[in-house]
């Protein structure tokens, strides 16, 4: 019989029934994102692109081998997308055969149920919760599978695994449902869902790890590259369409990569030569910075931004 | 050894927990720039002397505002020997049921001692709690020794007063550190101010504690979690069922029996999506292939014949009560979730319910109610596969749920079968 790489490579563990932490952490994911697809009746899968969402998928596909991913994939996209993160999107959904819903903050916005925000600073990052919440409705999930990590924030730092959201898809962070061992309580009733994280417990370090020993594909903006930025508030932000500078704000070309993917109008590029995934990992593990620290503008408007942000129904 | 260590600290903020986890992440670099400059903005404007490194961890704003810790916080770090998942948990006694959530999937309990204190009710009831989950590992720090200049009789003291409480649990292993959380004494290196302590650091301890042997490598459970039928072309017949192992190790070629139909069958293969592997075991998520075709589907149990789970619908358990709203009464119905399996429950007895911070049993008791821990008995609509807790945590624990409101409302682990 054949045997597996990824355990035969540790063969030290098979002789004393142990895992790496990379496998443990894998096994604990696909145990959740099963539990999902058991009970619920309509999940999705949400995906932005970023790193995060790419490993969930990768264990999506795991969990349910040989069959295809049993849920669709959602991508809320804001119109303000890097490019290279759209292309790969629709390559890796054509390449595991899930159905891919858009959900548009655009169409939220032509429908009245968004506003666009003015000015140098407009940012859509807030209206993706009434788009995202549309989309809920329109489809009747009951589950959305979120790449969402503990050691990202300190709000989900404290979040469930199984994160209940009411009709208006609200997170009540004082009144949590108590979740012990992996026994996890999805009832809901109608009109109400729950956000699954199940790559709770895995770090930005785990994650780049995962990425190097299963040979994951990811956009190619992680890697350094020169692009055209300019400095806003100690982040270099890209040049864009979708930015207007302000006065001082000078272009610049620089060699960067981002350490987050979201939309082109918030998130910072850092400064790096790193073009490999060994060279990125060697990178994070020597950072003094968290990831959305560093380059994320959504974060830094308060203290308790995140935790505002997800009691609306926020990712 | 294993790679990961999942630990659990209770204690209040005026144990100086927030501080030792504070030092622990600060001291092995897990603390970020950002964030220590968020909390130092944020200690400042609060009026705090000094940094408060409990902000580190007290993530929600009504937490902040009112210098408390209400709900666990997840926490994570790393050293070349370990990668550590803390589970925080909040002291309070109103917060028993986010603490027992934390606690359930530790490794390891970590429990706070003010030497000038010695161990308080708090200290009690934290122990009391993590030997009712059965965390393997028990790390008593005895915290504050800055504050009685290191003295040897003072840490004496403190343990031979906890070593004769925890005599009446059943701790396996119990350990002692004299620390100073906020000097960093014992914390992440050992403490030139106390040569008389002969034993590791924290961390040196947290990173070698042996915690393979935790886990059921013997009785096979295989709860069957999803069947997977993929209905294309190329995988036209294939059945698997997918789960993950409970206990035992599981190998291709093993005699099985599934419950609750009784076939018998062996193991054709176990498959991931990298290839099929000579074993499965504790943790991991794999599919399962059968040599014969039998009805299988989710919440049903593989195991080996001649080693099976008790087969019953009448089941013994201590439970941690966690509803605030209503009270559990012999004769309440509730769903309950045990293993991959689902059903329904009636309470039939509630046998009497326990002081944590004396373990006086109350037989008198006729109800348990939020952050109470009693011993019930209740009776289910259908066969349940069970262990006792004691022997498989996997297989041994479950959880009820209101079927009105939906909440959890309690965390329980099972004693065995009771009497019908």
């Amino acid at each position: 019989m054949e045997t597996m790489n990824v355990w035969s490579e540790e063969s030290s563990h098979i002789m004393s029934y142990e895992l790496s932490h990379l496998r443990e952490l894998e096994a604990e994911s696909i145990h959740i994102m099963r539990e999902v697809a058991a009970e619920f009746e309509n999940p999705a899968l949400m995906f932005s692109g970023g790193k995060d969402s790419i490993v969930m998928l990768r264990l999506a596909e795991k969990a349910f081998f040989p069959a295809r991913i049993p849920f669709p994939v959602l991508h809320v996209d804001t119109g303000h997308n890097f490019p290279e993160v759209l292309e790969f999107r629709d390559r890796r959904v054509e390449e595991l055969g899930v159905k891919l819903i858009v959900a548009k903050v655009q169409d939220a916005i032509d429908r009245g149920l968004a506003q666009d925000e003015t000015g140098p600073r407009a940012s859509r990052n807030r209206l993706q919760i009434p788009t995202l919440l549309d989309a809920i409705e329109k489809n009747r999930f009951d589950a959305l599978f979120g790449g969402a990590r503990r050691d990202e924030e300190k709000a989900r730092a404290k979040e469930r695994v199984y994160s209940f959201r009411d009709d208006f898809g609200q997170w009540d962070p004082k009144g949590q449902r108590p979740e012990l061992w992996n026994l996890y309580n999805g009832r809901t009733k109608m009109g109400e869902h729950i956000r699954v994280f199940p790559i709770s417990n895995w770090t930005e370090l785990d994650i780049w790890q995962y990425i190097a020993e299963d040979e994951v594909d990811i956009p190619s903006i992680y890697y350094a590259h020169k692009r055209v930025v300019f400095e806003r508030d100690g982040m270099l932000l890209a040049e864009s369409e979708y930015v207007t500078r302000m006065e001082g704000e000078e272009p610049f070309e620089e060699l960067v990569r981002y350490r987050t993917v979201g939309d082109m109008t918030i998130t910072g590029a850092v400064e790096s030569d790193a073009d490999t995934v060994t060279k990125i990992i060697d990178e994070v593990a020597a950072t003094r910075k968290t990831e959305r620290g560093a380059t994320r503008a959504d974060d830094r408007t308060s203290e308790a931004a995140m935790e505002d942000r997800k009691k609306e129904g926020y990712f | 050894m294993s790679e990961m260590l999942r630990f659990a600290t209770a204690g209040s903020v005026d144990d100086g927990k927030s501080t030792l986890i504070g030092r622990l992440l600060y001291d092995s670099k897990s603390i970020f720039e950002d964030q220590l400059e968020a909390v130092e903005r944020t200690s400042e404007k609060m009026g705090n002397d000094y940094v408060n490194l409990a902000l580190l961890t007290d993530g929600l704003r009504a937490e902040r505002e009112q210098g408390i810790t209400i709900d666990v916080a997840y926490r994570y770090f790393a050293t070349p020997h370990r990668k550590f998942i803390i589970a925080d948990t909040p002291g309070h006694i109103q917060y028993t049921r986010n603490m027992v959530t934390g606690a359930s999937t530790a490794d390891l309990a970590l429990i706070l001692v003010d030497v000038r204190n010695g161990v308080i009710e708090q200290s009690r009831r934290h122990a009391y709690i993590a030997t009712l989950l059965r965390i393997p590992h028990i790390v008593v720090c005895v915290n504050k020794m800055d504050l009685v200049d290191y003295d040897h009789d003072a840490f004496e003291k403190v343990k031979e007063e906890f070593r004769e409480f925890a005599m009446r649990l059943d701790v396996p292993d119990l350990s002692f550190i004299p620390v100073s959380a906020l000097k960093g004494d014992n914390v992440v290196d050992k403490s030139a101010n106390m040569p008389w302590y002969e034993g590791p650091s924290l961390l040196t301890h947290l990173e070698s504690v042996h915690t393979a042997s935790d886990r059921n490598m013997v009785d096979v459970r295989f709860p069957v979690q999803y069947v997977i039928r993929p209905m294309s072309d190329k995988y036209h017949d294939y059945r698997g069922y997918a789960g993950t192992v409970s206990g035992g190790v599981l190998k291709p070629g093993d005699d099985v029996v599934v419950l609750p139909s009784g076939f018998e069958s062996t193991i054709k293969e176990i498959n991931t999506l990298e290839g099929p592997v000579d074993e499965a075991f504790p943790p991991m998520a794999v599919t399962v292939r059968l040599n014969d075709e039998i009805d299988i589907s989710r919440g049903d149990m593989i195991c080996r014949p001649n080693n099976q789970p008790i087969v019953t619908q009448d089941v013994d358990a201590m439970i941690c009560w966690m509803d605030e709203t209503a009270a559990l009464h012999p004769r309440n119905k509730y769903a309950i979730k045990h293993s991959t399996r689902a059903a329904r429950v009636m309470i039939k007895d509630v046998n009497y319910r326990l002081d944590i911070n004396t373990g006086h049993r109350d037989e008198g008791a006729t109800d348990i109610k939020l952050n109470e821990i009693g011993r019930i008995s209740f009776r289910s609509t259908v066969p349940l596969f069970v262990d006792e807790y004691r022997r498989n945590r996997a297989t041994g624990s479950f959880v009820l749920i209101d079927e009105t409101t939906n909440a959890t409302v309690a965390a329980g682990r099972i004693l065995g079968e009771s009497a019908h």
